[in-house]
């Protein structure tokens, strides 16, 4: 069937973005009062939100932020976290491999995970309509951008100590991530405590961040990768 | 609305590298075909990461963060809604604050 992308399908995404906002919002109000008591102004936040639109890596970035910013670190933290979207943009290819120009690369922009799995439930229901992808992205990412500005506005208005339990918001978000990420105690145990056990002791050995936490992530990572496809082989 | 051109930088090479993700790995996955080891390690890195980051995480701080993420992975395995599970780790944390941890 045909692949088209039209203005219904655009409003079907954002129609279908709306319950996502509940999840959105305090995450992204998080990221907003982080970004201030990093020392980020208002601007600075939203360009972040903007050009980055994705959570878990401004989180990140943030928890390694210096002042002034070391761009090498927080750029490799946004392509650490950001490179499971590579898989992500090749996943979606039955419609994206049908579109040209603003609709194929802004539709890529705004592509995050909840846009992601939304749209392989569309098509595998039968629809046809690629805008659907783009509308729900980019409803998605005004969204993630108005939640990042409220949560830095409040944020000023109420002055917090450093040790404030809302501040503990960005350790929970990972908490949370994490889980959604558990499969089954077998595929998932061995790979996640080799990945804490190489960062703890990679971050005992004083190396600096972000190394830590790449070669704990790599190290998961390669044993997940080596089990699976030793697996495939048998 | 200030703006620090050193701030400004950082964040466009985190924005670059971002879209790098999101478009040129569509792109170069549909132009070439990757061994099987490097899509599975792709693959598998986000939960690898995230576990190396609560580690770090929950390392720099003390009993009280170890704690309060208990409840909100329960609540996070259990209704699956992040603002929810975030909700209930900050409440948690603030349980644990006002009796004294």
């Amino acid at each position: 069937m045909r692949i088209v992308f039209t203005s219904a399908g655009i409003l079907r995404g954002v129609r279908r973005g709306v319950p996502l906002l509940l999840g959105i919002a305090p995450f992204g109000a998080v990221v907003g009062v982080i970004s201030l008591g990093k020392g980020l102004s208002l601007a600075e936040t939203l360009l972040m939100s903007a050009l980055v639109f994705a959570g878990a890596s401004q989180l990140l970035a943030l928890e390694l932020w210096t002042d002034p910013p070391d761009i090498l670190a927080v750029a490799l933290a946004a392509f650490v976290v950001n490179i499971r979207m590579v898989p992500i943009g090749a996943a979606l290819s039955f419609w994206l491999d049908h579109l040209k120009g603003w609709r194929l690369w802004g539709s890529l922009f705004v592509t995050v995970d909840h846009s992601f799995a939304l749209s392989v439930a569309e098509n595998r229901a039968g629809g046809r309509d690629a805008g659907f992808l783009f509308g729900l992205g980019v409803f998605t990412w005004f969204g993630w951008l108005i939640s990042t500005a409220v949560g830095h506005v409040m944020g000023s208005v109420v002055a917090l100590p450093p040790d404030h339990p809302l501040f503990f918001a960005a350790t929970a978000s990972f908490v949370a991530i994490l889980i959604a990420l558990w499969r089954s105690p077998g595929q998932d145990l061995p790979p996640w405590i080799l990945a804490a056990a190489t960062a703890m002791a990679a971050q005992m050995l004083h190396l600096p961040a972000p190394l830590p936490l790449l070669a704990g992530a790599f190290a998961g990572a390669f044993l997940a990768a080596w089990r699976e496809t030793r697996k495939a082989r048998a | 609305m200030t703006m620090r051109w050193d701030v400004t930088l950082a964040i466009i090479a985190m924005g670059v590298v971002t879209y790098l993700c999101r478009a040129g790995g569509y792109a170069v996955l549909r132009a070439v075909q990757t061994p099987p080891f490097i899509d599975a390690l792709l693959r598998n890195l986000p939960a690898p990461l995230f576990a190396a980051y609560v580690a770090i995480a929950l390392s720099k701080q003390d009993l009280a963060a170890a704690l309060a993420s208990i409840p909100c992975a329960a609540a996070h395995a259990k209704w699956g809604n992040f603002g929810l599970s975030i909700v209930v780790g900050v409440a948690a944390m603030a349980a644990l604050r006002w009796a004294g941890m």
